[in-house]
């Protein structure tokens, strides 16, 4: 192959590449969308829930569950997955406190 | 009305130690109330002790001191017997005094 | 994608807490047990002085409320709280109607065991159906009012001995149990009980607070905190207790809040009631 060929088909490359990744960023971003987003939420609720028939909910488990649905409204929902995920593991956490203490009390009690 | 000031002068000897509470709600002008709205600034901004026509204790107050006011001191002179007199004017233009016997 | 814990294995790990429940519940043995801990631990606090919780444990705070308690800040509580008393109801009738000689002087028996309701009644809780059947609205268990009326009720109380009845029923055992259940678990972020500041660590440090001992912490409420600027309840303290553990506090007047004041108020049967107290 010429020379001025390998250049002329390298150029082309570079350009389709170029193309295609010009695509690629138009898209949006798989991970923040509403619904993902409505997901996370769902999941987060869904223990919190658990939690409250527990009697067990903590507060830092409501700020983030607040913290997503502000982000969501504001159209952020990178923010608010991330805030729905965090809510979730904390009210996981809380649910893993109230059963474990269920046996686990005793070992404060004054005998 | 009832006084807002409770007092108690008792002498030792040389000196006078005072104890006062006084009701007022200080309200400094920085709290919100639960509507979100600010309680407007409502606090003590002179209190006086008097005894024998002289003051022997005056505080200029302002927003930093809490409600319903506790102070003591102590001062040289006074005498069983004795009449002090405290009054407060608030920056609303309230006021009110009392007079105790040292006792 | 993510799951909640399986439900399935939540119930298991429920259903396997009463297998490990303790024989036949005892709370004479637990009141002694209780109060010899505090006594062997502390062996330079009097008996009566534990009700004075924080004061009983650091002697520079002890001076500084010491002074005040001859001008104490609750004083206009206790007046207010009077007032409130007397005045009658709409329908004529007054606090005196609803209560063992006429309120006064009977701080000392709540909470008390309803056997025919089958529930803890506390003297809040007292009060408000008191209003209630007298065809008032009832106080928000959070507010100067109910803080107020305790204050005054407790003040008629003073030095008489905490005396708290366990009567002969299972479901007051459950209520007793399940107070000292609530006491001893842990909650919130924080992951701290009532006993892990109460029981493990009285007289030290919490930030800049003296950590009172649970021996007698019921027998100084209501208590005008400095921190409040005011006179609060029983209530009050439980839900921001829970709060500064980062835990979602309960209702107030919660049945377990009911079952903690019972055990709590049990426990130190014998000591005297100090209300209003004072605290920082």
């Amino acid at each position: 192959m010429s020379a001025a060929k390998k250049t002329a088909m390298s150029v082309t490359r570079n350009i389709a590449f170029g193309a295609v990744l010009m695509i690629v960023g138009a898209m949006p971003a798989r991970a923040a969308s509403e619904a993902d987003f409505k997901a996370a939420m769902s999941a987060a609720e869904a223990a919190e829930k658990q939690a409250d028939q527990l009697r067990n909910k903590w507060l830092t488990t409501e700020t983030q569950l607040a913290a997503a649905k502000k982000a969501a409204a504001a159209g952020d929902f990178d923010a608010a997955i991330a805030a729905a995920r965090e809510a979730e593991a904390l009210a996981i956490a809380s649910i893993y406190q109230a059963t474990s203490e269920k046996t686990r009390w005793k070992d404060m009690e004054v005998r | 009305m009832a006084s807002t000031i409770r007092v108690r002068a008792i002498n030792n000897g040389d000196t006078t130690e005072v104890q006062a509470l006084i009701q007022h709600p200080m309200d400094s002008g920085f709290v919100k109330d639960a509507k979100g709205e600010i309680i407007p600034p409502h606090f003590i901004q002179q209190l006086t002790f008097e005894h024998n026509g002289k003051t022997v204790f005056l505080a200029d107050w302002g927003p930093a001191v809490s409600k319903d006011p506790y102070v003591k001191f102590a001062f040289k002179g006074g005498a069983k017997g004795d009449e002090l007199k405290i009054s407060w004017v608030d920056n609303k233009g309230t006021s009110d005094s009392t007079t105790a016997k040292i006792a | 994608m993510r799951k909640a814990l399986p439900l399935a294995s939540i119930l298991a790990l429920a259903l396997l807490a009463p297998a490990l429940a303790d024989d036949k519940p005892n709370p004479a043995a637990d009141q002694k047990a209780f109060q010899t801990y505090f006594i062997k631990r502390f062996p330079k606090v009097k008996y009566e002085d534990f009700v004075n919780g924080p004061y009983s444990m650091d002697a520079g705070l002890r001076k500084q409320w010491e002074e005040k308690e001859e001008f104490p800040p609750y004083e206009f509580a206790v007046e207010t709280g009077k007032e409130m008393f007397a005045t009658p109801f709409k329908n004529g009738k007054t606090y005196a109607d609803c209560f063992a000689n006429k309120g006064i002087g009977i701080r000392q028996n709540y909470p008390y065991f309803d056997e025919k309701e089958g529930k803890v009644v506390t003297l809040e809780l007292a009060l408000n159906r008191c209003r209630e059947a007298n065809g008032e609205a009832p106080y928000n268990y959070l507010k100067d009012e109910m803080a107020s009326l305790t204050a005054y009720m407790a003040f008629t109380s003073r030095d008489k001995k905490m005396d708290i009845k366990i009567p002969d029923d299972p479901r007051a055992l459950e209520a007793y149990e399940n107070g000292k259940r609530y006491f001893y678990t842990r909650r919130g972020q924080l992951n701290f009980s009532c006993a892990s500041c109460h029981v493990q660590s009285p007289g030290e440090h919490i930030r800049s607070e003296v950590l009172a001992p649970a021996l007698g912490i019921m027998n100084a409420m209501p208590i005008y905190r400095s921190e409040w600027s005011g006179m609060g309840t029983t209530s009050r303290r439980l839900v921001t207790c829970n709060s500064q553990t980062r835990a979602v506090p309960l209702e107030p007047q919660s049945d377990e809040y009911r079952d903690v004041e019972y055990f709590l108020s049990y426990v130190a049967n014998g000591l005297p009631i100090s209300g209003p107290g004072a605290r920082p």
